[in-house]
This record gives C-alpha cells, structure tokens and sequence, in this order.
C-alpha cells in the first residue's frame, strides 16, 4: 500500500473533523470533532514516519496523544462546570463574547 | 563510576537538598531540614573526592572529561547540551566549595537554631552551592552563565533572608542590580564568542580560538573585556565593588560561605577557566590585574578605618581576591588558585569568629565597643587568631605560602610587572595592620559589658536588636535571630566546623612549599598547559627570598598595629585628627558609592523625570489619544463581526486558514 | 492482504468520523468514534508502529473515551435540534472542509516529501515496537517525555478546579 493513500485519508479525516466542528452544537461533540482532527494529524505523523524510516514521528504521535489526553480532560472538566452552573449546553447560547 | 558520573553526582545532592527541604517545611522538623541541608552538601563533597581520585588515576593529559546528559537547547545551527566538563580546575573548585560550604552548613546547624526561618535558610544555602557547581562545573558557555544568574538570585535571597529588614532588602536588591551589569557583560561575551567561533562548548572554543583570533584583536580583546565586566561584578572588583560591604546585611554564614569563601571567587574562576582567551588578548589581561591591583590597595586602606567588623572583613575579602585577580591575570593560575583555596579556608573562619562576637554582643558589629573576648570567649579567640595569622601571611600559615607565590611569580615575569611585586608587599604590610587592628580592638583588654556579662553568668548579653544602620527594632517574628543567639562556644556543630577552618588556615599552605613540594601546581598544570605564561616558574631561591621579604613586611605590620592599638591606643585618634582629610576620605570608602551615583544613577534619575514630565505628555499621550480615537472607530465596524458565536469564529479561522494554504500553494507552484 | 485491510481500515475509520457528525446524539457519536479510533489502530499497525497503535487502543479507546461516557451519562445525552441559528454555517461549513481537503491533499502529495518514494523506507524488522519507542522516549526525548507528564499533571489538577463543587455560600 502506497503511503501517500494514508496522508489522503488522513487529511480527509482532518476535513471532517473540521466540518463537524462548525456543524455541530453540543460541546461534547465538539470535543469528539477535535479528536477527529488530532487523530488525523496522528495519522499523518505516523505515516510519515514510516515513509522515512525514522521512529521519531512515532514520538511525536505519542505526545500529540498526551496533549489530546490533556485536552479532553480540561476539556470534559469545563463542560462539567458548565452543566454543575445550569447553563445550557449549547455553544449557540453561550455568547459572552458578542461585542 | 567515571569522573563525569562522580560530577553529575555532585550536582545532584544539592539540588536534591533543597528541593527535600523546600517542599518539605511543613512536614520536616527544624534540625532535619539542617541535617538534610549538610548531609547532601557533604555528600557532594564525598562525591567531588571520587572525582578527584579518578583524575589522579589517569595520565595528566587525559585529565579532562566532557558529558552531556540531555539537549539543553538545540536550534538550527546552534547545539547546546546540558554538558558539564571535568577537568583538574573545576574539580579543584569542586572540593573548595563543598568543602567548605559543608563546614558552614555545620555551623548555619548551630548559629541560625533560633531562627524561625530555619528552613528556609538551608533551602536557599542548597540552592546556593547546587548554582555555585553549575557554574563551576558548566561545560559551555550558556550552561555558566546559567550557572552565573542562579548564583546571583541566591545571593539576593540569602542577603534580604531577613527580608523586614528594610537595609537588608535594599543591600539585596544592590547586590543583584550590579550582578546583572555583570551578566549582562558576560551574555554579550557569549554572544560575541558564538559569532566568531560557532560554538559555546569549552573544549571548541579554546581550541578554536588561537586559530581564529589574532593576538590583541579587537573581537578578542572586546570578548575578554566583557567576560571581566562579569568577573568583576562578580568578584567585587573595582568599580563594581560596592554591593559587598552591604551584602553583610545577611546573616553570618551566608557572608562566610558566599560574600567571602565562593561566591565571589567565580570571577577568578572564570578568568582562569577563559585562560587561553587572555593569552590571546595581553592588553585585556593586563586591565584586569591592574583593576585587580587597585582593588587590593584600595580595599585595604579602607579596612584600615572600618569600624564595623563585618564590613572591615569583607573589604578584607575584596582585597584578597585583588590578589588572586591579579594572579590569574599575569600568568600565576595554580598560584592564584592556590591564594583563592587558602582564602576560602581563613576567610570563612574569620566570619564566623566574627559572627560569633557579633552574637554574643546582641547584634552589635561596632567594634569600638567591642573589647576583652579573649577572655570571655577562648575558643572563639583561638581561631580568630588562627585566621587573622594567615590573613596577615603570618610566617608558616596558609596565607603566607600563597599569597608569596602569586608575587614571587610577578618578579619572575619581570618588567612592569614588578609593579605588582612591590604594590603587593605594600598591600601586605596594609592587610596585617587591619587585621591585626581587628584582632587588637575586639580581643585583648579590659571586657566590655557584653563580654562581661558573658564571663560572669555564662549567658549571652540579651538585648532587643536594633538596625544600627536605621535605628529600627528588628522584626524577630519573621526570622531576625532575636535574643537566644548561638555563639561557637556553645554548640558542637559550629566548633567542629571552626576547627576544621582554623587547622586548614594554619596548615593548608604547606601542600606548596617552594622547593619542598607543589601540589596544587602539578595537580592544575595540565589546564594551564597550553598557555606560554604557565612555563614562567620562579627559581627556589628567589621563591625563599620574597617568602623572607613577606614574613618580615608581615611582622612589621603587626607589629605596627600593635604599637598603635594596644602600646599606645591614643596614636591613631591623633593620627586621625592629623590626617582628617585622608581619614573622611576612606572612612566614606573612597566615595566609590557616591560616584556612582552621581555618574551613574542620577543621570538616570533625570532622563527618567525628562521622559515622564516632557516627553510623556506631549508625544506619548497625543499618540495614545490619537490611536485610541483610531481604534476606537475601527473597533465598531468590527463589532458587527462580533456575533458571539463561537462557531462562526471557528468558520472565519478555517476560512483564514484556507486563505493561507491556498496563498502559499499558488505562490510555491 | 495488506490493500484489503487498508480499505476496510480506511472505511471504518472514515464511517466512524462522519458517524460522529452526522448522530445527533453525543451517546452515538462517541461510540462511533470508538469505531473510529480501533480502525486508526488498524491502520497504525499497516503503518508497522505497533507500539503507537497498542497506545491508541489502551489510552484512547479504553481510558478517554470511557472518560466521555461517563460526561455524557453526567450531562445526559439530549440530542440537539436541527435548527440552524448562524445563517450560512450549513452552506459555508461543507464547502470549507472539501476546500482544506483538497489543499492538503496538493500540499502533501505535491511536497518534496513524496521524492523520498511513496512505498516508505525499508524498515528494519524491530521498527517501531515498544523498545525502540521507549529508547527514543527515555533517551534521547526525555526531556520533552517529562514536559509531557508535567502537562498530564497539571491537567489533571485543572480538571478538578475547574469541576469542583463550589462551598455553599
């Protein structure tokens, strides 16, 4: 299997996360959409390495997988708060930010 | 183990230390955060031995070890390891400072027990000694000069460490001002060594050096000047000298083991350490030692007139490192390492002698009304007679060996540099006559109130400290030692460690007796093996006729303070009203604090008034207001944007993000 | 073999990833990413890195996603109305995913890096397994190894701020 079909995949997984992101409301999904776009980018990584032969891409798949880790728990821990507050989980209608 | 691993070892039980003793303050008893704090530096001292036999059992000129554990930061072009390097030299500064730093941590157990920031003391004096061995065992340019800033940061720590002391805090804040000057100076050295040479590993460096630089070329001359600005502020050179006398607002072990036994010899370490840059760049060295030479001289005249004991010791310390300054600087490296070993040994012992009179007198440090410890306090007299002995090069003690080596050297070099012969001997005689004027006031004679106390009740004279500087009632809840102060002969730790100091000060010299034996000198010859100036070795002979000249110029001076302070104590008051104006002088240290305000700080002042006043008002704020109206208008066209949906803005990034890659494609196809 | 579990692989994890859009309950789509982190793993191991894929399966199929289970069972999974409020998104939204899709796509393919040979490099038979990873990791990145766990840590401490209960006032 030629390598360059993994990259394809990987930055068609990378679009979909993308698109999920901005399609989608809950804060929870959104979450999972930048999973998606990490795990894309793991790919990538991953495939790239094997096409050098180097294992150091490896490393770096393995941290990205720490920072993700890092991300959902902060990431879960907000959505928490937000729910503990009784706000509604909804990105739509937190909008602190209009000007 | 290998050299390198002994080193990393060494590195490790400070840190170790005071990181245990940081986060442990709540948990650890008082006595063993101390026995933590002491047990780690004496086991980098330990472990500084198992480097050193190591060394001794290879052939000299393998006697270097370069290794780095990890990437310390590597950009393109730029590799910088976390690299110590092993050789004879950093080794030899190893043990100094273990070494000692261990005794003094035997004493700081016994001296600050009544201390309410025990804990905190002993964390920072291992943090101390950990920078104090990065620096020393740094094996490039960037890892020293990290080295270089940890050791200044925990030099202002330790001096504000009473930190309601409002002259404590302000000494601090001097002490790391200058120090930064002194950083400053040694980053653009770094920066300047990058540029011609590529690199900031030692070994490279000095390689490369004689074959990129010409001698006395401006790049090398500059790289040397910058690396002395370092040295010097460091070390308490002229004119960057005037933080240290103020640094003695800390408390006593911390003068003893930074302002006068480690500390302030890394400038003497970094210049012996750059050697093969200075042999590059003669003018530059020469600089240094007569910035060193004019150091010793003016340091001592001021010792002359001090009247608080501390301050009159640590221009003693300023003055000795003129010494060791100059050695290193005309070519005497083993001698002027010699100097800065024995040095570590008496000056560290007379501090703590100091500091020990000073407790028993409630914190006061004038020694016009300091008289009569001889008697009061014998053990604490022995020794500061032992360091006195060999800070006036007393016949046979440490200080007499070494301080003769660095002139003998300077004769044999010949020219002007005999210049530093004859002002040497002359600073000399001047060094016996302080110390022993010291020595006269505070131990013989009639005791004081204090002393007397001492010898009639057994107790230490209790007293509510004052500030002498201010006049204000110290603060003992946040640490000032308050009234149950230790003297050295009440406690074990501190007379163990005195001891120690007071056997090395007297002994420590006769490992390098001209024409009986150079240990010092074969054991450092290898580092210095590739400068033309380490060939240069004074005959025997000559050797013994300048030890003759300097044990005479040593009992003249103490026999001149003697006649003046104790045959005839009416002399100098006269000799005081006699030269009123050269006493004034000197009493205000040469107005060395004035100059530099007056050149220095008030220009500075003014530009800062100018700019706030003149400039502020007219360019900054029409600019600020102008903006601000800019903005302003601008602001509420992008307010329309603003929708608050976070998922727009997401949109708008994927649509900027798109924008760019396809910017970047089109423009790369 | 290799091209057949590469498509199935490479279906899995592309129905998982649109599985997560298109459900409308969070509770579907974090079992449809589950779907899509095994086949990711699959594909690691195509990749010959057995140690990453081993990795994907421990940490993020079984540790973080039991993590979203349990928020969403907390939060409850409502699942969200098909009402748009942003006028535009839905339109703007595809067409900006296919639009990265193809310049990463040129990007990647049209590189210098696919000089290098499409097929990879010959590997040695020991690449990417846990010893040669835990070399790299314990060596040469240690480092950044540490700076990461440090990340983990202060995370964590986060996450319990950020969560805690508030004392009643």
């Amino acid at each position: 299997m030629n390598v360059e079909w993994y990259i394809v995949l990987s930055s068609l997984l990378f679009a979909v996360g993308a698109m999920g992101i901005l399609l989608r409301r809950s804060p929870v999904v959104i979450l999972l959409c930048l999973e998606l776009m990490l795990n894309a980018g793991n790919l990538a990584l991953v495939a790239f390495s094997k096409m050098v032969g180097n294992q150091q891409g490896q490393i770096f798949a393995i941290v990205v997988m720490v920072v993700a880790a890092c991300e959902v728990v902060v990431g879960l821990g907000l959505i928490v708060a937000i729910f503990r507050r009784k706000l509604p989980l909804d990105v739509d209608e937190l909008r602190e930010l209009r000007g | 183990m290998s050299a390198t691993s002994w080193a990393w070892l060494v590195l490790l039980f400070p840190l170790l230390g005071s990181i245990a003793i940081a986060l442990g303050f709540k948990a650890l008893p008082a006595k063993a955060a101390g026995a933590i704090g002491t047990a780690a530096i004496g086991l980098a001292f330990l472990c500084g031995v198992g480097a050193l036999i190591h060394l001794l059992g290879e052939a000299p000129d393998a006697r270097h070890h370069a290794s780095s554990l990890w990437d310390y930061a590597s950009v393109a072009g730029l590799d910088i390891k976390l690299g110590i390097f092993v050789d004879p030299l950093s080794v030899f500064m190893v043990l100094i400072v273990t070494g000692v730093s261990t005794l003094i941590h035997l004493y700081s157990f016994g001296y600050m027990q009544s201390d309410e920031g025990y804990h905190r003391f002993f964390s920072y004096l291992n943090f101390f000694v950990f920078s104090m061995l990065l620096l020393v065992l740094a094996g490039n340019f960037v890892l020293l000069i990290v080295g270089w800033a940890f050791v200044g940061f925990a030099s202002y720590a330790l001096i504000s460490f009473w930190y309601r002391r409002q002259t404590a805090t302000k000494a601090g804040m001097k002490a790391f001002v200058i120090n930064v000057v002194g950083d400053i100076g040694l980053v653009l050295a770094a920066f300047l060594i990058f540029r011609e040479l590529g690199t900031f590993e030692y070994s490279e460096v000095f390689a490369k050096a004689p074959q990129v630089f010409h001698t006395n070329e401006w790049t090398v001359t500059a790289i040397c000047l910058l690396l002395l600005v370092g040295a010097f502020a460091k070390s308490a050179q002229l004119p960057f000298h005037t933080w240290l006398p103020d640094a003695m607002e800390g408390p006593t072990p911390v003068s003893s083991l930074i302002h006068a036994a480690t500390m302030v010899t890394a400038g003497v370490y970094l210049i012996a350490r750059t050697h093969s840059l200075f042999v590059l760049a003669p003018t530059a060295a020469d600089i240094a030692a007569f910035v060193g030479l004019a150091t010793l001289l003016v340091a001592a005249s001021i010792a002359l007139v001090m009247t608080d004991l501390k301050r009159a010791i640590a221009y003693s310390t300023m003055s000795q490192i003129g010494y060791m300054v100059v050695g290193v600087s005309i070519g005497a490296y083993s001698a002027g390492m010699f100097h800065l070993m024995t040095h570590a040994f008496f000056k560290a012992l007379l501090f703590m002698a100091a500091g020990s009179i000073i407790a028993a007198m409630a914190n006061e440090q004038n020694i016009d009304k300091m008289s009569g410890f001889g008697k009061a306090m014998r053990f604490t007299s022995v020794t500061m007679l032992c360091g006195g002995l060999a800070l006036a090069a007393f016949p046979g003690t440490s200080g007499f060996f070494s301080k003769d080596e660095i002139l003998a050297y300077a004769s044999a070099r010949g020219g002007m540099y005999l210049i530093f012969t004859v002002l040497g001997y002359f600073g000399a005689l001047l060094t016996a006559i302080y110390t022993f004027r010291l020595i006269f006031r505070v131990l013989p004679g009639k005791p004081c109130p204090e002393a007397q106390e001492l010898i009639d009740t057994g107790h230490v004279h209790h007293a509510h400290p004052f500030n002498p500087a201010t006049g204000e009632e110290e603060d003992t809840a946040v640490g000032f030692p308050g009234a149950e102060h230790h003297i050295a002969e009440s406690s074990l730790p501190m007379r163990i460690a005195m001891g120690v100091l007071a056997f090395g000060a007297l002994f420590a010299g006769l490992v390098q007796v001209p024409g009986v034996d150079d240990m010092v000198t074969k054991f450092l010859d290898p580092v210095f093996a590739d400068s033309p100036l380490a060939a240069i070795h004074p005959s025997v002979a000559a050797s013994w006729f300048g030890l003759a000249i300097g044990a005479a110029i040593s009992l003249a001076g103490i026999g001149i303070a003697y006649f003046l302070y104790v045959a005839r104590p009416e002399t100098p008051a006269a000799l005081q009203k006699r030269f009123s104006a050269l006493h004034t002088c000197l009493y205000n240290k040469w107005y060395f604090d004035e100059a530099i305000d007056f050149l220095v700080v008030r220009p500075a002042l003014a530009i800062g008034r100018f700019a706030n006043r003149t400039f502020e008002r007219l360019v900054v704020d029409g600019l600020v207001t102008g903006t601000e109206d800019v903005f302003g208008g601008g602001g509420r066209l992008v307010q329309l944007v603003q929708s608050g949906f976070v998922r727009s803005y997401a949109l708008l990034l994927i649509v900027g993000f798109a924008g760019l890659a396809l910017y970047f494609l089109l423009s790369s196809s | 073999m290799e091209a057949v579990m590469f498509f199935l692989a490479a279906l899995g994890a592309l129905g998982g990833a649109i599985g997560v859009v298109a459900m409308r309950s969070p509770f579907y789509g974090v079992l449809a990413l589950i779907i899509h982190l095994f086949s990711l793993a699959v594909l690691f191991l195509l990749l010959s890195s057995a140690f990453v894929a081993a990795a994907q399966v421990v940490v993020y199929a079984g540790a973080v996603m039991v993590l979203y289970v349990f928020v969403v069972a907390y939060v409850g999974g409502d699942t969200e109305s098909a009402w748009e409020p942003i006028p535009g998104q839905r339109f703007l939204a595809p067409l900006m995913g296919a639009a990265l899709f193809v310049e990463l796509s040129i990007a990647v393919l049209s590189s210098s890096l696919m000089a290098l040979g499409t097929h990879g490099a010959d590997t040695k038979p020991g690449f990417g397994d846990p010893a040669g990873i835990g070399k790299l990791l314990l060596e040469r990145f240690l480092l950044p190894f540490e700076a990461s766990s440090i990340l983990l840590l202060l995370a964590a401490v986060g996450a319990i701020v950020l969560a805690q209960r508030k004392a009643e006032q």
